[in-house]
Parts: C-alpha cells; structure tokens; sequence
C-alpha cells in the first residue's frame, strides 16, 4: 500500500507540472479561440532565453555570476523577450488573419512553432544547458523516515509554484476589467469590438500572460530534466490534459493535469509490465479519448450549443 | 618561333596545366549533418569535430596525398525523409561523387540501407545502425566499424563483472536495463539474456517511453527491485532525467552504467550534481590532450577557421567523436589512395575498399597522434567492426575521465550473432553473400 501511495503522489505532483504547460493553452484559446501549437516551442524559447542571459550577463553587466542579481535581471529580460514575442505574433501572424476560420490560426501557430524553436537555437545555440533554482530534487526526509514515502522537495516546490500561478489566473480572469474583457473576447470577437474592447490589445496580453506561464514552466521543467530542446514535448503532455479539463478552464488544467499524472503512473507501474511496459506515453491519450466519448467539452470546458 | 621553341612552350604550359589539375584534384565528401532541431546539440559537437579535422588535413597536410579534401553539409534534423532527401542531393556532388555517407541516425541509415549497394557508395554507421551490418559478406557496402551495439553489451557485463570480483560473482545479481522504448532501446536484449543465462544474473527490462523525460514510475520500480546494477540505454533528455531521478531515489550513480549515447557532456551537464560517479561506456574518449586535438587547435582554431563557434566544446565527448569520424574517413582514402593511385580523387567504389582494409595498429595511431584515443582497429571483407573494444569514462562533476583500459568484446558471441542475423537479412532479401576468399 505505501509503495501505491508513493506511485500516486509522484503522479499527483507530476501532474501539476503537465497543467503548468497546459495553462499556456488555455490562455490563448480563452481569449482566442486559437489552439496555439507552438506553446511546446514557447516553452523552450522562454527557458532557453533565460539561461541564454544567465550566461551572458555577468560579462555585460559585471554581476556576480550566479547571483540573486543576475538571475532577477535574466528573468525580467526573459519576461521582456516573451512580451515582445507576444507583440511580433500578434503584428505579423494574428493581426492579418482576423476572422479567419480557426482552422487557418492554427496552422499559423504551427508555422510559427517551426520559427520560434529556429529563432530560439539560431540566437542561444543548440548547447543543452543545466539549470539550478536552488531547490533541491531530493527526498523529503520527513516523509521517508516516517512513512517511507519518496517525495521529492523539487516536485512540491514545483507543485506550489504552479497552484499559486494557477489561482492568480482564476482571480485576475475572474475580477480584473482585462479577465472580463478577456471573456468577452474569447465569447464572441465582434461583439467585443462593437463594446470597445480592443482586440488586438487584449490578444497581445494574452500572449504576453501565456508567454510568462511558459517561463516559468520552461525554468521548472529545465531544472528538473536540462534546458533544451526536449521541452517543446512538454506540450505533447499538456494535450490529453487539455480534453480531460477543459480548453477554456484554468481549474480544469489543473484537474485534468492531477488525474492525468496520477493515472499515467499507477497504468505505468500496474499495468506496464503485463504489456510490455513504457506506456505512459499513449496511456493518456487513450484515457483522454474515453473521456472525449462521454463529455466532449471536458470536465469544466463550456458546453457549446448550436440553435439549428 | 621556331618549332622547337614552340614544343618546349607548349609542354610547358601542358606541363603547368597538368600539375594545376592535380593540385584541384578534390575528394568530395556529403555530411548529412543537424544543427537544429531535437538532436542539434549532439549534431553540431560531432559535425564540428569531423570538419575541423578535415580541415586540418587541408591546412597542415594539403590534403591527402595532395587531395584536398571538400564538404557539403547538408541538414537532416534527424529526419528520415530529409536524410534521403540529403543522400539523393549530395552523390552526384564532386568530381567523382559522393564518396562516404555517414548520416548518424538508425533511421536514415535503414532508409538509404538499399541504395548505397546500388550506387556505390560507403554507408558508415559507427556507433549505431543494424549490428549485423558487421558481416560484410553481406553487407558490402555498410560499415559499422570500430564497435556495435551488442559489442558495448558484452563490455558492460565485463565491466560490471570487474567490479563485483569476476564473472563467478555475477550468479545472483539484479541488473536492471534501463532502455529508451525503441529498436534502439532493444538492440543489447538479446546479447544481455544470453549473458544472464551464461552467468546467473537476475536481468529486469524497464522501458521508458520516448522522450523520456518523465521517469518517476521507473525509478520507483528500481528501487523495490534494489537491483545491484542500473544499465542506462538511453538517448537525449532520457539520460538527464534518469540520473535526476537516480539521485531522487537515491540510487548510487556509481552503480549506474552508460551507453555510449548516454555519456556525453551533453547528458551529465543537465544532471548538475546528481550525475557524479555516473560511469559511461565510448569507442572514443574526452580530452583535448591527444596530439590529434592539438593539431586543430595549432591548424585550425589558431588560423581562426575552427567550425564550432563554442570553442569550449573541442575535446568533448561528441567532438571528439567527430574527429574520429574524420580521421577514419581520412584514412579509408588515403587507404584507397595506396591501391587505385596517390593523388587521385577516387570514386566511391574505391573508397569501399579503403574502408574495408583499415589498418590502424598502435604505430598507426600513434603516428596520427591518437593513440588511447580510439582503439587499433582493422577491417576485412569478413568483419566491418574491425575492433570491438570500448573504454568507460566516470564523470567527476564536471569532466570525464577514463577510468578503464580498452575492453575487449566477447567476439565469439556476438560474432556468431551477427552471422545468424546476417544470413537472415540475406535469405529474406536474397543476397548472395560475398565468397571473402576472393576479395582483395
């Protein structure tokens, strides 16, 4: 039973990471209807970038390397990258293809996907980078002494960071002037422009929200396995979180990302050695495609009606 | 002008115009190389490593023979179908083609597996593709060389049996193979079951599903295993993640052995700490105290014409398995040189034979200045491997170090293997295998 535990908690915490990338999605599809492809890319883009100033800025600036100070200002720059990142998509991919069907928006971001992992390598190099938070991987002694339970004190950490992320987006989505102008956008685009919403600012935000989302996903995720190009598969993670939560539901990623994690591990453990094992990768996405049969809009997704 | 001037005149501009042919003579070379995508990082440090000591043969030597040597690259992104794309692109490049084809990655090497019998032109797959290319009987054109997979294997088990006192002392030990889910991840099944049933060790197969950047259920698993050993198969962020999650479980990395994929800078940096002691298996080892490295560095970095923009990375475990690309490639040629005439660029059919009769002793690489670099190696009709031994490096945190002498395979069976894979390749393909008794 302690070994079950073990497995499920390890999912649970796990699964907090899968939401983190899966909040960059909802996001963008809340206030856009787009499906954004290139959140993976972001992802590496954003962790990249910041790694990229870690190395460079004690030589531009004189700061002590691995200091406090460096890695504030390479995380403000990170974040100004992603702001202008948000800019540039929404002038050059969005902006031209308003009232497009949403099928042609999505190719775009999978243009745009092929770009960013490009323009991310071409600027930073293809080296493959530690990262160290100062949060150590390592057991939690108190459980391990008094329940022999393996939790890691990154995974928690990592798990904290993400629900308070989580909850801020729930309020600032839920009680700001942008998060209702931001519902508005993504309940009908017309209709908020004739309100006088501007669209192509709230769009722009809302990148610039996701863009910091994948910051810091990328900075957990690159702690935890290196910085490099493997975190655009993050996103492959964040999809069957997306249809089990919900496209449109901040609490849905993280309800979707915790049955995900904590499924994909016990199906691992439980049931991976009768076939073969190694089936967490396509685990989720049979769970997910189960779930699509019985409620397709996800478990918080918004139920779409058609009069005829 | 009379005559005789006029003769004199005209031989010596032939004369001239002949030396100056001989002096373009180039021996063209394709690199299938990729510096973007999933696998750049990997890509660039052994792409990098091959050219600079290409161009360092040019700059020091003049070539081969006075052949300069010419390249091409051309980016794959590890992708099957750019790789063919590549392959198609790159043979008719040069004077006399392309001669050498070297895409580092299983899945184009099967996908040009096919045509480079047809267009004559050697396939070398060092470190990676179909092990019983090894047999070259049936494989003419496919050169494996220096090592295999199933090779490494039997080196690992040599290894481990090392450690724990000798062979004797195997019966009874767990080792857990900890493998990429793939036909990559699978190669050393077969050669690790024969052994375990030859010695009476417990073997325990985990997969890890691609990337593999996720191990949590694995790692659990071992530890209500305990295995004695942890054999790392992996490949990219794998490596990482399974030594992050070794040091979560708190899993030894002392007892924790390596591919040659999982032993690079490349997979231990991303650790941080918890990659120290990690031991890994290489047909090529790290430093850049070998006479070879310093010659780039004397000839090509000092004249400011190095490849890489990073030049921190010379002496890594990928460059240098770069520059041993280069320097066997070099020697096919100036092997083949020997045979069909110096000086001359050769055709990619010649150049099979370069391959195919490699003899690099100890004098040889000691004259090349890589001696412990790479094992001795020597190549025959019947045997493309021509080598077979591995060296492991530890991990210190923040260098390897060799910590072994060159281990030599259990030829006697993993040849036999080959044989028997062979033969099958060649019944289900209907290729007559090469009589290696007539072949010169």
């Amino acid at each position: 039973m302690q070994f079950f535990f073990e497995v499920l908690i390890g999912g649970l915490l796990s699964g907090v990471l899968y939401a983190l990338v899966a909040l960059g999605f909802v996001l963008i599809f809340k206030a856009s209807g787009v499906f954004n492809f290139a959140q993976g890319a972001m992802v590496f883009f954003a962790a990249l970038t910041f790694v990229g100033f870690l190395e460079v800025l004690p030589g531009w600036t004189g700061l002590e390397e691995g200091g406090r100070a460096v890695f504030w200002l390479a995380f403000v720059l990170s974040l100004g990258a992603m702001v202008l990142l948000a800019i540039a998509t929404e002038r050059v991919v969005l902006r031209p293809l308003v009232n497009q069907p949403p099928i042609t928006l999505f190719m775009a971001t999978i243009g745009l996907t092929f770009l960013v992992e490009g323009i991310a390598q071409g600027i930073w190099g293809a080296n493959v980078r530690g990262l160290d938070l100062g949060i150590q991987d390592e057991p939690i002694e108190y459980m391990m002494e008094n329940f022999n339970i393996l939790i890691s004190s990154f995974d928690v950490f990592a798990a904290t960071v993400a629900a308070i992320l989580v909850a801020a987006l729930a309020l600032f989505f839920q009680y700001t002037r942008i998060g209702r102008a931001l519902r508005a956008v993504a309940d009908d685009h017309q209709a908020a422009l004739s309100i006088g919403i501007p669209l192509r600012h709230i769009w722009v935000i809302v990148w610039a929200v996701a863009g910091f989302v994948a910051l810091v996903a990328g900075m957990i995720w690159g702690a935890r396995n290196g910085v490099q190009f493997a975190l655009t598969f993050t996103a492959l993670k964040a999809l069957p979180v997306l249809i089990l939560g919900g496209f449109t539901s901040v609490p849905g990623a993280i309800v979707g990302g915790l049955i995900i994690g904590a499924s994909e591990k016990l199906a691992e453990v439980y049931v991976g050695p009768f076939v073969g094992g190694g089936i967490e990768s396509w685990f989720p996405y049979i769970l997910a495609l189960g779930f699509l049969l019985i409620r397709p809009e996800g478990l918080f997704g918004e139920r779409h009606i058609d009069r005829v | 002008m009379n005559l005789k001037k006029t003769v004199i005149l005209g031989a010596a501009v032939a004369g001239l115009l002949g030396s100056s042919l001989a002096i373009a003579a180039e021996q063209f070379i394709g690199l299938p190389s990729y510096r973007v995508g999933p696998y750049a990082a990997g890509g660039s440090g052994i792409f990098g490593g091959w050219i600079d000591y290409m161009q360092m043969i040019n700059e020091r030597d003049g070539g081969i023979n006075g052949v300069k040597l010419a390249w091409e690259e051309c980016e794959t992104e590890y992708n099957n179908a750019r790789g063919v794309e590549c392959y198609e692109r790159l043979k008719e490049k040069g004077e006399t083609g392309n001669t050498v084809f070297q895409p580092l990655s299983t899945g184009i090497t099967y996908s040009v597996l096919d045509k480079v019998a047809k267009d004559k032109i050697p396939l070398v797959t060092m470190g990676y593709g179909r092990t019983d290319a090894a047999d070259g009987r049936v494989f003419p054109y496919v050169f494996p060389l220096i090592t295999t997979y199933w090779s490494q294997a039997t080196t690992m088990i040599k290894y481990i049996a090392g450690k724990e006192g000798g062979t004797d002392k195997l019966k009874g030990k767990k080792i857990a193979l900890l493998y990429h889910d793939s036909a990559y991840g699978k190669e050393p099944h077969a050669v690790l079951e024969k052994m375990a049933e030859r010695y009476g060790y417990e073997l325990t197969k985990i997969a890890v599903a691609h990337p593999g950047n996720e191990q949590q259920s694995q790692w659990l698993q071992i530890r209500q295993l305990k295995p004695d050993w942890v054999i790392l198969w992996g490949w990219g962020v794998m490596n990482p993640t399974a030594l992050k999650s070794a040091a979560k479980t708190g899993f030894s990395r002392e007892k924790m052995l390596g591919v040659w994929w999982s032993g690079a800078e490349e997979d231990t940096v991303p650790a941080g700490s918890a990659a120290k002691g990690f031991t890994a298996a290489g047909y090529n080892v790290a430093g850049d105290n070998y006479p070879v490295i310093k010659d780039i560095e004397t000839h090509v970095y000092a004249k400011g014409k190095g490849n890489l923009e990073d030049k921190s990375r010379v002496g890594s475990v990928y460059y240098n398995r770069g520059v041993v690309h280069g320097l066997i490639t070099v020697e096919a040629i100036r092997k083949a040189q020997e045979k069909y005439g110096k000086g001359k660029a050769l055709t990619g059919e010649q150049v099979r034979w370069g391959f195919e009769n490699l003899d690099l002793d100890d004098k040889r690489l000691a004259d090349l200045g890589a001696t412990g670099f790479l094992p001795p190696l020597k190549t025959s009709c019947m045997d493309h491997e021509g080598s077979g031994r591995v060296k492991y490096q530890q991990w210190d945190g923040s260098k390897w170090n060799v910590v072994t002498d060159w281990i030599e395979a259990d030829k006697e069976m993993v040849r036999g293997m080959i044989e028997e894979s062979a033969a099958a390749y060649a019944k289900e393909k209907g290729i007559t295998p090469r009589d290696c008794s007539k072949e010169m």
